[in-house]
């Protein structure tokens, strides 16, 4: 029975590891705690329960697809190995300089993160590149010897390579890994231009330093995992999901760990991207919404939008800057600190604020009873009656409205002169418009209008907010797929093996070399290739080329996607065409008499997406049976008014219910505005739409 | 419940606003021209009422961008007319009394329309690399030799852009491309904070900003006051001296807390230079008004009644209100430095709060980079104008160390050097900390940094430095001591000086040491842990440890030991 259809899906979070196992179309998932100690174990653990629920063994899984925060933490938490950088000689504190601004500019004792390797870890070594690529200054064997040395001496087991314009020309870098490797056997080693080969100094050395950090941590675990599934009779290959969405062979992921940094997220994209194809969708929102924090993804055409760097872990209340710059392909999301457990309070204007600080699991929010005096975003929910105090997680935790109003009065309240469920109204609403901005600002960096979008929430806080969010975008249809709770892990299986590769080389179009193009094309196209042919030996490839492309003395490109012809028989005429198409359509107006450059260029191979079977819209088949009402806030009148609550187990295929109302299951409510009604889908999504869509 | 709901609504619109500022912000990023504002981030972006009062600002910017921002826009009322305001229309100016301090800001204003009526403006700030005349830098005798005037005018009346006017500043500047493009982007940018807002109008019914933005000014002035009636009602003195082009200048300040204001009165500062280092007050007041802000009530948000209790007083012909025609160019000298004043005389009123002076002024110059003339230049040599932003080390705090190579009070980044030398054939050789650089102290003052600059084969270029700091170092506060000066030679030895236009040589490099911060508060208390730390990571040498800090032979041989294994504290 050991086939591709029977498949796992692992995802370690930070609180959970959640488990997926697909049997020929049926799914069995389960939650366990994340083990930090032995992160494998919880792995193990959680297999065996599925396992057992599916009635098969170990040996019968055909593929396990895991993705994990590990990578991610090991950053945050500067859990990394000793590690040294060899740099260019003059440029030893380019990772310490960051950008030589403050992220907040009136925080008079603002510090800035520490780098992730002090001063005396950073070595240099003489040579230069310029910016054509050209040796300005040789760099010989004998220069290497004795940093070397001091490596040796020191004992790291990891060093990363970073040196000035080696995008553009790498054999400095190459050089210097073969000294190194070759006195020192057993050091791993990372090369800036094979970790992120892109300019800016800063984002490159700091990718490879971080890839170089985590490395052996990594692949120390990565190795533990395989040994003991396979002591478990696991026979199957096991694959990673990176950040960009795909999946890779463990060896590539052991060699490039940095590209596993928000694997986890990443799949909760790829999961709404499936849901999408499954709908016909090519305009998808998606919206995941947990304890801590909400993340929020662009899906064009059943794709996640790509982005070539992003920033982790952030030390100052989410602020951009405060973190450190990862140049990889990346799913381009933005994250905010916005959860069912963020707290407000109120700031010297008066205003009501939320998050990012959250009352986590201890104390809780105040309605928990467990000694929290402060209103989270989970207090505001219960008081507008979102929530049932008496069902909340299946009714395992008893929720105390008296104690939510409490601390909804004493902290908003008294302060702003608002009863309490006006305090809720104003913190929910305030949450809700953060989230909404975040996601306008994102859909504007990237030219996109949300009214044409569909939104698919998930995640334990996401359906409570959702319809208010999609009321406040302006989008007029909601999905909320079952399964939300795992997301990720189902995503994981849905993900296609796939690698991206890209190259700094900069071209302007009035020097445009077709052979040169067609030669670098064809290069990356094989390399990405490659990593993907390590995992799968017959499927077929597709290449998707991208060129980032921007006026002559811009500093920022944006990407235009071509097709394989235009790419492989490029023409400069059409690469300027398909540029101002794409500018126009972001920034409004082309700008005349300019010389077009490109500047980076990118081939994601990936084999061709699972086969994805369209719903066909569930016909209405009579309203769904009303299990009682209860008093619901509706903030687009300020009102409470009389809802219906409705089990989602209850509701069949085609089950109908018109809002306001309250659907509601074990882990989560999906909340239905009066400005909409819902229906479920046969693949049990529940599909919210405005009412006058009827 | 009507009252607090539109109080609601109106926390929401607050928050919306600001949001739309930053996608404005964000915008001009993305398409400017100049590595000032794509890379360093040097520009501000805002929303404005239609009486000029500024409702709400990017947080990507820079303070003296921001708050002189605050005031322009009533200036391009007044001077377009309101008879002459059309949809479609956006107005420019260049003009440092009216605009951010000098030429080589481009200050541009669109006015928002909602259903054929006026409801607001937008405006927005860049500083671009060249605007003509002498180039940038300190070495004009007046306004007019320091590049193209563009007094406040249309850029484009009802949708069409003026091509004469395009066709003067290509005319007059060197890279008209670029300027162009930044011209452009400029417009861009307030196109889409003007979109998000009617689409903000459309959600929420309004006709008019005018409720959403007393609810703004009156919350914010409420806030800006709590905050100043709390302080003791006194005044203090201030002053430092900095190198100036010459001769040294001495500012001087009065800090006045009444109770509904803070005056801030540069009387007996020195009076106007002969060279372009001199600051207009709009300027001066923008740095007086965000350091006072950033120790009294940082997280208020910039707008008209927030800035509005912040008031500064300057007799006419101070290098802090210079007036047409001075030289202007290198305003940010002067304006880097007005925070250090007003903090000298703020540490007298309210101690422990402020930092000890820092490196102050960005570290700035320019290259100006031609085929070389001394013998044949190569066919592929170029001219090129290249400009870069660095910064030394700020002043330590009364509980945490000045921060390494970090602007203060600017708010801008530097650019990264692999993007300079695409600018043109201009070559970074080094650019690292400056070790021992920081001024001793119970907290260590931030390190400056090392600069060496060349060009490419072939090439010869003018350096245009705008240094300060090289007679003048920053000083401690509470024991802390002095930051390392600037200094400035070419590699063969050959003297330069701190500012002016200098000409260097093919083959030869310039070799910059950029000032540190100063130390607060007494050496000799320093933990011994973060002394070893510095030892180890090189910011302090073996013989600073010795001589500042008492550093034993015992501990010393532990940290070279610590060194050698490659171990951390």
């Amino acid at each position: 029975m050991k086939t591709s259809s029977v498949r796992l899906g692992v995802d370690i979070g930070g609180t959970f590891t959640d488990v997926v196992l697909e049997v020929d179309g049926a799914s069995f998932s389960t939650k366990v705690l994340t083990t930090y100690i032995a992160p494998e174990n919880a792995i193990i653990d959680g297999m065996q329960q599925v396992c057992t629920k599916a009635g098969i063994t170990p040996a019968d899984i055909g593929q396990i697809i895991h993705g994990t925060t590990l990578a991610t933490n090991a950053l945050i938490e500067r859990r990394g190995a000793k590690t040294a950088l060899i740099t260019t000689e003059g440029f030893r504190d380019v990772i310490e300089m960051r950008t030589e601004s403050r992220f907040e500019q009136y925080d008079l004792n603002l510090n800035i993160p520490e780098p992730l390797l002090p001063r005396q870890c950073r070595y240099t070594v003489p040579g230069r590149i310029d910016a054509t690529g050209a040796e300005l200054m040789p760099l010989t064997e004998a220069d290497i010897a004795p940093v070397v040395e001091a490596i040796a001496e020191a004992g790291y087991d990891s060093v990363a390579i970073g040196l000035i314009h080696s995008y553009l020309n790498d054999s400095h870098e190459k050089l210097v890994r073969d000294v190194l490797a070759k006195r020192l056997p057993d050091v791993m080693i990372s090369l800036s231009t094979e970790v992120s080969p892109q300019m800016r100094e800063y984002e490159r050395f700091n990718t490879v330093v971080a890839n170089a950090y985590i490395k052996p941590l990594m692949k120390s675990y990565l190795g533990r995992l395989e040994g003991r599934l396979r002591d478990e009779g696991v026979g199957c290959n096991i694959f990673l999901m990176h950040s960009g969405g795909g999946i890779i062979s463990l060896e590539n992921a052991a060699e490039f760990p940095v590209r596993l940094v928000e694997s986890g997220p990443a799949g909760g994209a790829v999961f709404a991207a499936n849901i999408a194809a499954r709908y016909g969708l090519d305009k998808v929102l998606s919206f995941d919404m947990g304890g801590t924090t909400a993340k929020i993804c662009l899906i064009k055409d059943q794709t996640p939008k790509t982005s070539r760097v992003f920033e982790v872990a952030r030390t100052y209340r989410f602020k951009k800057g405060s973190g450190m710059p990862i140049s990889i392909p990346v799913i381009d999301m933005v994250e905010i600190g916005a959860g069912g457990g963020s707290l407000a309070h109120v700031d010297a204007m008066r205003q009501i604020r939320v998050g990012p600080e959250s009352a986590g699991s201890e104390p809780g929010p105040a309605c928990y009873g467990r000694g929290g005096d402060k209103p989270a975003v989970t207090d505001a929910d219960l008081v507008l009656g979102k929530l049932d105090p008496d069902n909340f997680a299946g009714g395992s935790i008893k929720l105390e409205t008296a104690a939510s109003e409490t601390a909804l009065r004493a902290v908003l309240g008294d302060m702003l002169d608002m009863d309490a469920a006006t305090s809720a109204f104003g913190l929910a609403e305030v949450v809700d418009e953060n989230m909404a901005n975040a996601a306008r600002v994102h859909a504007v960096e990237n030219g996109e209008d949300l009214s044409e979008y569909t939104m698919i929430a998930f995640g334990g806080a996401a359906p409570l907010h959702a319809g208010r969010l999609c009321e406040k975008l302006g989008v007029e249809r909601l999905l909320v797929p079952p399964g939300a709770g795992v997301g990720s892990a189902i995503g994981f299986l849905r993900a296609p093996f796939s690698f991206e590769a890209n190259r700094s080389v900069y071209m302007k179009l009035s020097d445009f070399d077709a052979d040169k193009i067609k030669a670098l094309l064809g290069d990356l196209k094989a390399e990405a290739t490659g990593f993907v042919r390590n995992c799968d030996a017959d499927s077929d490839i597709l290449s998707e080329f991208k060129v980032y492309m921007r006026y002559t003395g811009q500093g920022w490109e944006i990407p235009i996607t071509l097709t394989e012809a235009q790419a492989m028989t490029p023409n400069a005429a059409t690469f300027e065409a398909r540029f101002v198409e794409d500018y126009t359509k972001l920034f409004g107006r082309a700008v005349t008499g300019m010389d077009i450059e490109i500047t980076v260029w990118s081939v994601n191979a990936t084999t061709p997406p699972e086969k994805v079977t369209e719903i066909d819209a569930a016909k209405p088949s009579g309203d769904a049976p009303i299990h009682g009402s209860r008093s619901l806030f509706d903030p687009a009148t300020a009102e409470f008014a009389e809802a219906s609550v409705v089990l989602r187990d209850d509701m069949i295929e085609g089950a109908e219910v018109t809002g306001p109302a309250a659907i509601t299951e074990d882990e989560t409510t999906i909340i239905v505005p009066s400005s909409r009604k819902a229906i479920r889908q046969p693949d049990g999504c529940i599909d919210i739409t405005t009412k006058k869509g009827a | 419940m009507a009252q607090s709901q539109s109080n609601v609504a109106y926390q929401v619109m607050w928050n919306r606003l600001i949001s739309v500022v930053e996608e404005q912000a964000q915008a001009l990023v993305r398409t400017a021209f100049s590595t000032s504002v794509r890379e360093a981030g040097d520009l501000s972006a805002g929303v404005y009422d239609t009486h000029g009062r500024m409702l709400a600002q990017a947080v990507t910017g820079t303070p003296g961008h921001v708050n002189a921002m605050a005031d322009a826009v009533a200036h391009f009322i007044r001077r377009i007319g309101r008879q002459n305001i059309f949809e479609g229309d956006v107005y420019l100016t260049n003009d440092p009394w009216e605009g951010t301090g000098h030429l080589h800001d481009i200050t541009m204003v669109t006015p928002s329309f909602y259903k054929g009526v006026l409801v607001g403006f937008f405006a927005c700030t860049a500083h671009i690399v060249d605007i003509g005349g002498r180039g940038f830098g300190a070495d004009a005798a007046s306004v007019y030799e320091e590049g193209l005037y563009i007094p406040i005018m249309k850029f484009a009346e009802r949708g069409d852009v003026d091509d004469t006017l395009v066709r003067i500043v290509r005319g007059n500047v060197r890279e008209p491309d670029q300027l162009i493009g930044d011209m452009y982007a400029l417009a861009t940018c307030n196109e889409i904070g003007h979109r998000r807002l009617i689409e903000m109008m459309d959600e929420f019914g309004l006709d008019d900003l005018d409720g959403i933005a007393a609810f703004i000014l009156d919350n914010s002035r409420r806030a800006t006051l709590e905050r100043i009636a709390a302080l003791p009602r006194t005044s203090a003195e201030g002053e430092m001296t900095v190198d100036g082009f010459a001769t040294p200048i001495t500012l001087k300040v009065k800090l006045t807390i009444e109770e509904d204001r803070i005056v801030s009165d540069f009387t007996g500062t020195s009076g106007v230079d002969k060279k372009g280092i001199n600051c207009p007050l709009v300027y001066a007041k923008a740095y007086a008004c965000y350091a006072l802000k950033c120790a009294i009530a940082p997280e208020i948000p910039n707008n008209a009644a927030s800035l509005a209790p912040f008031e500064i007083e300057a007799p006419v012909n101070t290098i802090v209100n210079a007036v047409h025609p001075a030289p202007v160019a290198l305003r940010h000298i002067v304006g880097h430095f007005v925070p250090d004043t007003v903090y000298d005389a703020l540490d007298k009123i309210l101690p422990g709060v402020v930092p000890a002076e820092g490196a102050g002024c960005l570290c700035n110059f320019q290259v100006s980079l031609r085929p070389r003339t001394d013998a044949p230049a190569p066919p592929d040599a170029v001219r090129s104008e290249v400009l870069t932003f660095n910064s030394g080390g700020s002043g330590a705090r009364p509980e945490h160390d000045g921060l390494n190579a970090t602007a203060f009070p600017s708010g801008v980044m530097t650019m990264p050097i692999e993007a300079t030398e695409h600018a043109g054939p201009v070559i970074i050789w080094r650019k690292e900390l400056r070790p021992d650089s920081g001024g001793a102290g119970k907290q260590r003052g931030g390190l400056g940094q090392y600069m060496e600059v060349g060009a490419r084969e072939g090439h010869e270029f003018d350096f245009q430095a705008m240094f300060d700091r090289v007679d003048h170092p920053a000083r401690g506060r509470r024991g802390g001591k002095a930051g390392a000066c600037t200094t400035i030679a070419q590699d063969d030895g050959s003297e330069m000086f701190g500012k002016g236009k200098q000409f260097v040589p093919h083959g030869r490099k310039v070799m910059l040491a950029l000032p540190g911060g100063a130390g607060y508060g007494d050496p000799a208390e320093r933990s011994l842990d973060l002394v070893k730390r510095d030892l180890l990571r090189g910011y302090i040498a073996f013989e600073a440890a010795k001589r500042d800090y008492v550093l034993s032979d015992a501990d010393i041989a532990d940290v070279q030991e610590k060194m050698r294994k490659g171990d951390t504290v």
